[in-house]
């Protein structure tokens, strides 16, 4: 069953258009790598689908339902999930504070937070912005997944982390893809999202110019899209 | 179990020296006191009020003495009509007036409520100087309406001549009368302490940081605002009724913009978003305005340099000041 549809995503900031046909599917536990050089439309496409930039032409549905005219709250009640780029926690809340303030009825709870990221729990009175960059991205993926998300964006999620932060970051990925949570994700790291995705969408001037799966990705569509 | 915080600790000790007040007045033979105790209980709680909007919420409303006066108003206009034998209504069915405090709160809580869900349903469509300024403009038209009212006394206010009741107290004793306040104060303390350390508290204050990224995680920022709004005024207008049988008298005064100035006084004053800034921010005012009333008329001059001193030197306030950076518990 196909969570997201986005077809022919056109999205304007302003006068100036970003995205010029953007096509997109993400299915019932399905990991969906979004990929693209830098400035390709990635994080539009992202924004556009959580409501957060209003698209000019195209369509978005998720679970069925247009979202084209839902405002973002709405769209998240709905079941998607962002961890957006850059580890945007509340920074004068505590980590407790973060992940209870969006708390939904689901199968995620602290307990499983806890689980998934042992860090965490010792920093649960700390104020979010005395946590390190690492556990500020942890802290943000289980915020997300506190609000029992259908569908989980990662946006840039191990973007400017130490190696080994990476690696519990992409582990929590891994386990995640194992319990079947559906997932639409944005890395540079190719050698660690290739694995862990079903699929691939390549993004080039704000249009999708290819799509399928890890192991059709050729050495010549990585260079031609992909390569600096 | 509960740590006591430094925090915690200081305000165990300021409840209980404002408890200890009107008995220490009675034992030293200064029943005045008494009343200033009951002032410092009763201001507190709009303090109280206005802490849930503008320390949690980062809700500058220069226009809480709306609700202050719609709380002092509901008192004064069902005591008078009780008291005079006049229904409020006669057709198509008769309301009577009551001097009965508890219903005189509800109404009280009530008014200010929906009068605050119509005020916030518009202002809170605005924020920083727009939100200080409309919240002021809706506060000045009931001002303006209540001067030029002449059913309830308009420029020159209604009186109540006998405290209201409540049952089994006897309200005309300054003791009495102030541990109602008193108690009153308390239970607000608790119900915002609850508020903030609840989902919906912690869901307030990422409001506050940011919209944007609180709407990504399913929550509305403007229906939690309009939520504290409309909790704040409440609160506000119960210290508004109380206010109205402290003095037994109502006047348009408890509506007008320098009410608002005050509220906002005792929060800056005592630690905005500290539990117990109100309290203290109360009790500085109104002991300012006391001792140094007695000396100047122009006593305004002095709460003018503390307030000064607060704002450059004490960013958290008098509790900031004395219990440090504010701790989660």
């Amino acid at each position: 069953m196909s969570f997201l549809t986005v077809r022919g995503l056109e999205t304007f900031y302003g006068p100036s258009q970003a995205l010029f046909g953007v096509d997109l599917d993400v299915n019932e536990g399905e990991v969906v790598a979004l990929m693209g050089r830098n400035g390709m439309g990635k994080t539009t496409t992202i924004s556009s689908i959580c409501g957060l930039v209003k698209y000019g032409a195209g369509s978005i549905e998720f679970l069925g339902q247009d979202v084209g005219p839902l405002p973002s709250h709405r769209i998240a009640r709905l079941g998607v999930g962002l961890v957006p780029e850059g580890r945007r926690c509340f920074p004068n809340l505590t980590v407790y504070e973060n992940l209870i303030a969006a708390a939904r009825p689901g199968d995620w709870t602290l307990e499983r937070i806890n689980n998934l990221f042992p860090r965490l729990k010792e920093r649960f009175d700390q104020y979010a912005n005395t946590l390190s960059g690492g556990e500020q991205q942890m802290l943000a993926v289980g915020r997300a997944l506190m609000t029992n998300p259908r569908l989980l964006i990662l946006d840039e999620a191990t973007e400017g982390l130490a190696p080994v932060i990476r690696q519990e970051i992409w582990a929590a990925v891994r386990d995640l893809k194992r319990t079947g949570q559906s997932i639409l994700i944005v890395d540079k790291t190719l050698s660690e999202l290739l694995p862990v995705a079903d699929r691939c969408v390549i993004l080039e001037k704000g249009t999708t110019v290819w799509t399928g799966t890890p192991a059709e990705l050729t050495t010549d569509i990585e260079n031609r899209y992909l390569g600096v | 179990m509960v740590r006591l915080s430094k925090e915690n600790g200081l305000n165990c000790v300021l409840a209980l020296a404002l408890l200890a007040a009107p008995f220490v007045a009675t034992a030293l033979d200064e029943p005045f006191y008494i009343t200033l105790a009951t002032r410092v209980a009763i201001l507190a709680i709009a303090g109280v009020g206005l802490n849930l909007a503008l320390g949690l919420g980062g809700l500058v409303s220069f226009g809480h003495a709306a609700f202050f006066g719609l709380g002092g108003y509901a008192a004064g206009i069902l005591a008078s009509h009780a008291l005079n034998y006049e229904p409020i209504l006669s057709s198509p069915f008769e309301l009577n007036g009551t001097t009965q405090m508890l219903v005189i709160w509800f109404v009280a809580l009530l008014v200010s409520g929906l009068a605050a869900l119509l005020i916030g349903f518009f202002s809170l469509r605005t924020s920083g100087v727009y939100f200080i300024m409309i919240t002021l403009a809706f506060a000045q038209m009931i001002y303006y309406f209540a001067i030029s009212w002449p059913a309830y006394g308009g420029e020159d206010g209604l009186s109540i001549y006998v405290r209201n009741v409540l049952p089994g107290v006897n309200t005309m004793d300054p003791i009495s009368f102030f541990m109602i306040a008193f108690v009153l104060l308390m239970l607000v303390i608790l119900f915002s302490s609850m508020i903030k350390n609840s989902r919906f508290g912690a869901a307030l204050q990422a409001a506050r940081q940011n919209d944007e990224r609180l709407a990504t995680v399913g929550i509305h920022p403007f229906g939690i605002r309009l939520t504290t709004f409309v909790i704040s005024a409440m609160i506000t207008a119960l210290s508004g009724a109380l206010f109205a049988d402290l003095n037994r008298f109502v006047s348009p005064d408890m509506l007008a913009w320098h009410m608002s100035g005050e509220i906002m006084v005792f929060v800056i004053l005592g630690g905005v978003g500290r539990l117990f800034g109100p309290v203290v921010g109360a009790a500085l005012f109104i002991l300012i305005e006391s001792v140094f009333g007695g000396i100047s008329e122009y006593w305004m001059f002095y709460l003018g340099l503390v307030l000064l001193g607060v704002v450059l030197y004490a960013r958290g306030g008098v509790i900031g000041f004395l219990a440090g950076k504010e701790k989660h518990d």
